[in-house]
């Protein structure tokens, strides 16, 4: 997918979780299954998987963050996380309907 | 964000993330190192409405795909029933085969999928190396099985292949024939487990071997898949891909043909049983409830390997490649990188018997077509003569 025209952060796209994934919420955090290409992720704490179960409500990962309680020191590495998750497919930019 | 999060799965999670199956001890082979010793049915065996329960279990679980073996898994007669059922689940299956069953027709059908994944068990990169662990005729049969995926158009099914003494100067072989057929490879490591226990001696890589293995799998990084089984080789410096630790009890499990959950597939014996998928609460309460499962989940002792500057890399290795070589399960894995394993063997106890045992009653025959032996007696040209039913 093109990243031209769009902003640079991840923190200001639109975003859901890809329709082929599964998340099993667990202690410390939620494990992430791709099916499409046979990947598992983990998310290392629940704050962050409340802010990836919510990216669909949002219009921005921005606003999915600061909706789940993350400050603003804490944003860089959520910033990082949705970018690691976006890199494997498995969270993806919302298109426009 | 407190413990990493290999500390946190050490602990167990709520479902297993590996979990195989193997839906029956039945096989038309005789693998020389078969894991489960299998070969005849169980008459216990899970029906297919046993089966089936199993499976809604695992959605409800949400275990994201079993890997289902055997046996021969295929040569259930409701094999694909099942897996159409786990797929109508999204209960995702990755299923191993010799590749008897897989017709071009069945490859057609198992193309397209996002759930079901094929992995075809070949251990030698040529007929004399696999043939010879896996009896006559299974390298053509793995062949023709790749072949009629590929032709299906099935990408990235896997070659999956036990690493041994005989066929680790293959790895690029391997590597070739797995690209010519558009699947990737998968390399395991040979454990004493089942019949593997009377031929590990002679069948697992030297200590020299193991050395170029590790630096083989160091050089392929990802592209080459290890179901994190070569964990004991981190020893050597930079760990492998994967979360280098013991999963049994913790991450991954087994569930055999009759319904018994063992702590992981290369554990199959009494001591490492942990209930059976029959009782009362099912699987769910065998993973969340056995003490078999919660003392694995205790930090576990470094025993022998204490002082060993290695231990937190390799973690003490395998406790089923301990296990059945009879060393302690709080000493050196058999194979320890730094040989400490080679020193223990030599003054370790009898190894326990691996159990149960359903292998074929007699050694597989070879094939003598076209070589026609003079009938029984002179007036017996019964076409049957000489036919001992097995």
């Amino acid at each position: 997918m093109s990243t031209n025209s769009h902003p640079a952060s991840p923190l200001d796209r639109p975003w859901c979780l890809d329709e082929r994934v599964a998340v099993r919420p667990e202690p410390f955090g939620a494990l992430l299954y791709h099916f499409g290409t046979r990947r598992l992720s983990f998310l290392k704490d629940p704050l962050l998987l409340k802010v990836v179960q919510s990216l669909a409500d949002h219009s921005s990962a921005r606003s999915a963050c600061e909706s789940a309680g993350v400050g603003a020191e804490a944003m860089p590495a959520y910033e990082r996380a949705l970018g690691t998750l976006a890199g494997s497919a498995m969270i993806r930019v919302r298109d426009g309907r | 964000m407190t413990l990493p999060l290999t500390a946190q799965f050490a602990r167990g999670l709520s479902a297993p993330i590996c979990l195989t199956w193997e839906l029956t001890y039945a096989c038309n082979l005789s693998c020389v190192h078969c894991l489960s010793s299998s070969g005849r049915r169980d008459p216990r065996e899970l029906t297919t409405a046993e089966c089936m329960a199993v499976i809604d279990e695992l959605e409800r679980m949400q275990v994201f795909y079993v890997n289902i073996g055997g046996g021969e898994p295929t040569v259930r007669s409701d094999f694909w029933d099942l897996v159409s059922y786990a797929v109508a689940h999204r209960v995702g299956v990755k299923f191993s085969t010799n590749g008897i069953k897989i017709t071009p027709a069945v490859a057609r059908r198992l193309v397209g999928s996002d759930y079901v994944d094929v992995q075809i068990s070949l251990d030698g990169a040529t007929p004399e190396v696999n043939d010879a662990v896996r009896g006559a005729g299974s390298y053509q049969t793995a062949l023709r099985a790749m072949g009629n995926l590929a032709e299906a158009g099935f990408a990235g099914f896997k070659l999956s292949v036990v690493v041994t003494r005989q066929n680790v100067g293959q790895l690029d072989d391997f590597a070739a024939l797995a690209s010519r057929y558009g699947a990737q490879l998968r390399l395991t490591r040979l454990r004493p487990a089942g019949r593997g226990a009377s031929v590990w001696h002679d069948l697992h890589p030297t200590a020299e071997q193991q050395r170029r293995l590790y630096d083989w799998l160091v050089a392929h990084g990802e592209s080459v898949l290890t179901g994190d089984s070569f964990f004991h080789l981190a020893g050597y410096g930079e760990a492998l891909p994967g979360l280098n630790l013991c999963g049994a009890g913790r991450v991954v499990c087994l569930i055999d043909p009759v319904g018994d959950v063992y702590a992981c597939p290369f554990a199959i014996h009494q001591s490492f049983l942990a209930g059976n998928v029959r009782d009362e609460g099912g699987f769910a309460r065998v993973w969340r409830e056995s003490e078999l499962f919660a003392s694995l989940r205790q930090p576990q002792s470094a025993g022998a390997c204490t002082s060993c500057s290695a231990f937190d890399a390799c973690q003490g290795g395998c406790m089923a490649a301990k296990f059945f070589t009879g060393l302690p399960l709080d000493g050196p894995d058999p194979e320890c990188v730094r040989g400490h394993g080679a020193t223990a063997l030599a003054q370790a106890a009898v190894a326990p018997r691996p159990s149960p045992d359903h292998s074929h009653r007699r050694a597989p025959v070879p094939v003598t077509i076209g070589r026609r032996r003079p009938p029984d007696r002179a007036c017996d040209e019964n076409p049957l003569a000489g036919y001992v039913p097995a």
